[in-house]
């Protein structure tokens, strides 16, 4: 085995654009890189498939050092530019004319076009880093998939750092490593998304069908087929929109006088809403238990007291952010015209804001729409139709989803899936809707129209 | 209120529209800054008056002073008087809006209202006001024809007003403050925002509305100061930190060849500034 060493030192030397400094911390990497990669070659092979045979150990070895060694050199072998860039002999070129453009193609140039060495870099850090995820295992007998994932992310970054620092420099190296764990976590996010929302449809597609929106849960027995949550969209509907009809005027308004008027009590009443959006949803739920339940019984009509509740700090904040967005010049040509203060917020600030407090309002109803825990306590749940909101127990699609999947029967978890389903289409539609009114808006404030 | 706008309902008789503007011992602070020292100056009727003078010096808060904008700013105080046409505005007579709708204002950058059209922004005044109109095709056509721009704007009236360009834009502001029939129009560095030649439509425009308007402009362009006005006032602030003032005022002319005061004559020969 070390007697492959010289061999590399030699051919690294001839290569005439890298310092001799860098190049030899450069070689004792590769060489104890593969003599790490030999040696877990050798393990896995034996532990994991169990290759017994002395001879075979040795074999293996040796290849996994020499293919590792080859693929460093192939890598790190100089490209011509790099080389052109780095080269201290390269004699500084002559100044002359532009040359003649007409023979180079008239294309857009890519600059960061990925490249055959970088694909190849992300291969040997990818078998590197399965290879080293697997030494852990077996060496720690680590059985958890999620411990052996995380060892083989670090050892993928080290690796890759390592192989672009010996290519390019550092600075590139931490440049690109910086930019393979930004990208990493952003395909988390996204992954944890797409998996959820995909789950929720496989699972809820199941139940899904006309009569999930036709028929309620009054007249079926847990065993049966059919039903649906007729009465549970119902009560969703009627509750969030009472909720939104009271809580967007006086959202609005409170935004209005928070940053328009900044009166006195500006401060206290910032400092109050801002309290409000951490209340926790159970206390709004309790609050309206004790006030108007204790007193009137459950009803729909309490839900949506609750619902506005958590709904009225989220609306004004959002609002007062949405005004602050409207440029200050408007105000002051629209004062410089004689206009009263409250003609210039209904005439000048409020329209130019419109989209942005189309936006707010959509969001509030949809953090409003998939709360549980203030309902269970005002509207109680149902498996009734109940239209009228002002009296009885009424339903709710979380809290159809919430009294269904706790029951130890397939159909009815299958009809909770359906409902989280719904509910999510229904967020869905209305975050869609937010981001086409507000990308409406922002055309129009930047005249086209 | 729907009555007091002289002239709104007789298109032709503009030129009767012009008032005096009389500023007596003006004083101004932002918080207990003081920026401005006893200021005392007449702006004619029908005639064109620059400030001038180095930045900072007060010039903008003078004019801002002129419409009751200056007590928008919180913190921000005034002494002295300013009289038109024989009211003093901060008497008590007359509440802030109506003073502001006799004094017209155009802003450094344009500001049309994004969220309505052409038509609808020129307009704007006399909705904000909830003043009636009965012609609303001629206003605007007569507004828009006064600041120089009815040709290039008479196919596109429903058009946003943020499609235009600066230029039209910035006399799209003029035709605004046009519309509610402003005795005095006062412009706060109206160019500063355009190129040379919506600098000098702009300018054109301020030109035929001279005869009939009473206009008050702040311009740091020396050039601009000696072609569009009759009068010139130069603010300066002596030494750091203390208010500006008034140095001299004097005819456009004079104040160009030959000015009374040598610091007038530093500034304008652009020995400093």
């Amino acid at each position: 085995m070390t007697t492959e060493t010289p061999t590399t030192v030699h051919e690294r030397t001839t290569v005439p654009s890298k310092g001799p400094k860098r190049m030899r911390r450069a070689t004792a990497l590769e060489f104890v890189g593969a003599l790490a990669v030999a040696a877990g070659a050798v393990i896995i092979a034996r532990s994991t498939f169990g290759l017994e045979s002395l001879l075979g150990l040795v074999i293996v070895g040796y290849l996994g050092f020499v293919a590792t060694i080859a693929l460093v050199e192939v890598i790190g072998l100089p490209h011509d530019e790099v080389s052109d860039l780095a080269g201290e002999e390269s004699p500084a070129p002559a100044l002359q004319a532009v040359p003649d453009m007409d023979e180079s193609p008239d294309l857009p140039v890519r600059r960061r076009k990925i490249k055959g060495e970088d694909v190849a870099e992300y291969l040997v850090a990818a078998i590197g880093a399965i290879a080293s995820a697997e030494l852990i295992r077996v060496f720690l007998h680590m059985d958890s998939l999620v411990g052996v994932v995380i060892w083989g992310y670090v050892a993928f970054l080290g690796l890759f750092f390592v192989l672009a620092r010996d290519r390019l420099s550092v600075e590139a190296a931490v440049d690109r490593v910086v930019s393979v764990f930004v990208w990493s976590v952003g395909l988390i996010v996204a992954a944890t998304l797409v998996w959820m929302v995909s789950y929720v449809v496989v699972k809820g597609a199941k139940a899904l069908s006309w009569t999930f929106f036709t028929q309620d849960l009054s007249k079926v027995g847990p065993l049966n087929s059919g039903g649906g949550a007729k009465h549970a969209i119902i009560g969703t509907i009627e509750q969030v929109a009472i909720a939104t009809v009271a809580v967007i005027p006086i959202g609005i308004l409170t935004a209005v006088y928070l940053h328009e008027i900044n009166g006195r009590i500006a401060k206290p009443v910032r400092f109050i809403v801002d309290a409000m959006a951490g209340l926790p949803s159970i206390v709004a739920g309790l609050l309206i238990y004790t006030v108007w339940v204790s007193k009137y019984g459950y009803s729909g009509l309490a839900g949506a007291f609750a619902l506005s509740i958590l709904m009225l700090p989220t609306m004004t904040r959002a609002s007062e952010e949405i005004l602050r967005t409207v440029p200050d010049p408007l105000r002051e040509g629209a004062l410089a015209l004689g206009a009263p203060q409250w003609r210039l917020v209904q005439r000048v600030v409020v329209p130019t804001a419109l989209a942005g407090l189309v936006t707010a309002s959509l969001l509030a109803i949809a953090r409003a729409i998939g709360e549980t825990a203030p309902l269970l306590l005002t509207a109680f749940g149902s498996t009734d139709t109940n239209y009228n909101v002002t009296h009885g127990p009424q339903s709710a699609l979380p809290l159809f989803v919430w009294s269904l999947i706790r029951l130890p029967n397939t159909r009815q978890n299958d009809r909770a899936w359906t409902g989280a389903l719904v509910l999510l289409i229904l967020v869905f539609v209305l975050f869609a809707s937010a981001r086409y009114v507000s990308s409406r808006g922002r055309r129009r404030l930047e005249g086209r129209r | 209120m729907t009555s007091t706008v002289p002239g709104l309902e007789s298109v032709a008789a503009t030129d009767t529209n012009a008032a005096s503007l009389r500023a007596r011992n003006v004083s101004a602070w932002f918080g207990k800054r003081k920026v401005l020292e006893r200021c005392t100056l007449d702006m004619d009727a029908r005639r064109v008056t620059a400030l001038i003078g180095p930045s900072g010096c007060g010039k903008s808060t003078f004019l801002r002073i002129l419409n009751r904008m200056h007590e928008v700013i919180p913190g921000a105080q005034i002494a002295g008087k300013v009289v038109l046409d024989g009211v003093d505005i901060y008497g008590g007579e007359l509440p802030a809006t109506q003073v502001r709708m006799r004094i017209g204002m155009v802003f450094q950058k344009p500001n049309p209202f994004p969220s309505m059209s052409i038509y609808d922004n020129v307009l704007a005044g006399l909705k904000l006001a909830r003043i009636p109109v009965s012609d609303k095709d001629a206003l605007v056509e007569e507004c828009l024809r006064r600041a120089g721009m009815w040709d290039e704007v008479k196919d596109r009236f429903k058009e946003g007003g943020m499609s235009l360009s600066g230029g039209q834009q910035q006399r799209l502001c003029i035709a605004r403050s046009l519309a509610v029939r402003p005795r005095v129009l006062l412009m706060d560095e109206p160019c500063s925002a355009l190129d040379p030649i919506s600098t000098r439509v702009v300018e054109e425009t301020i030109a035929e509305l001279a005869p009939q308007i009473t206009i008050v402009i702040v311009t740091h362009n020396m050039q601009q100061a000696a072609r569009v006005s009759s009068q010139c006032a130069f603010f300066l602030v002596e030494e750091m930190g203390e208010p500006g003032r008034i140095v001299e005022v004097n005819e456009t002319k004079k104040m160009f060849e030959s000015p009374e005061d040598p610091r007038t004559l530093d500034y304008v020969t652009g020995r400093f500034g």
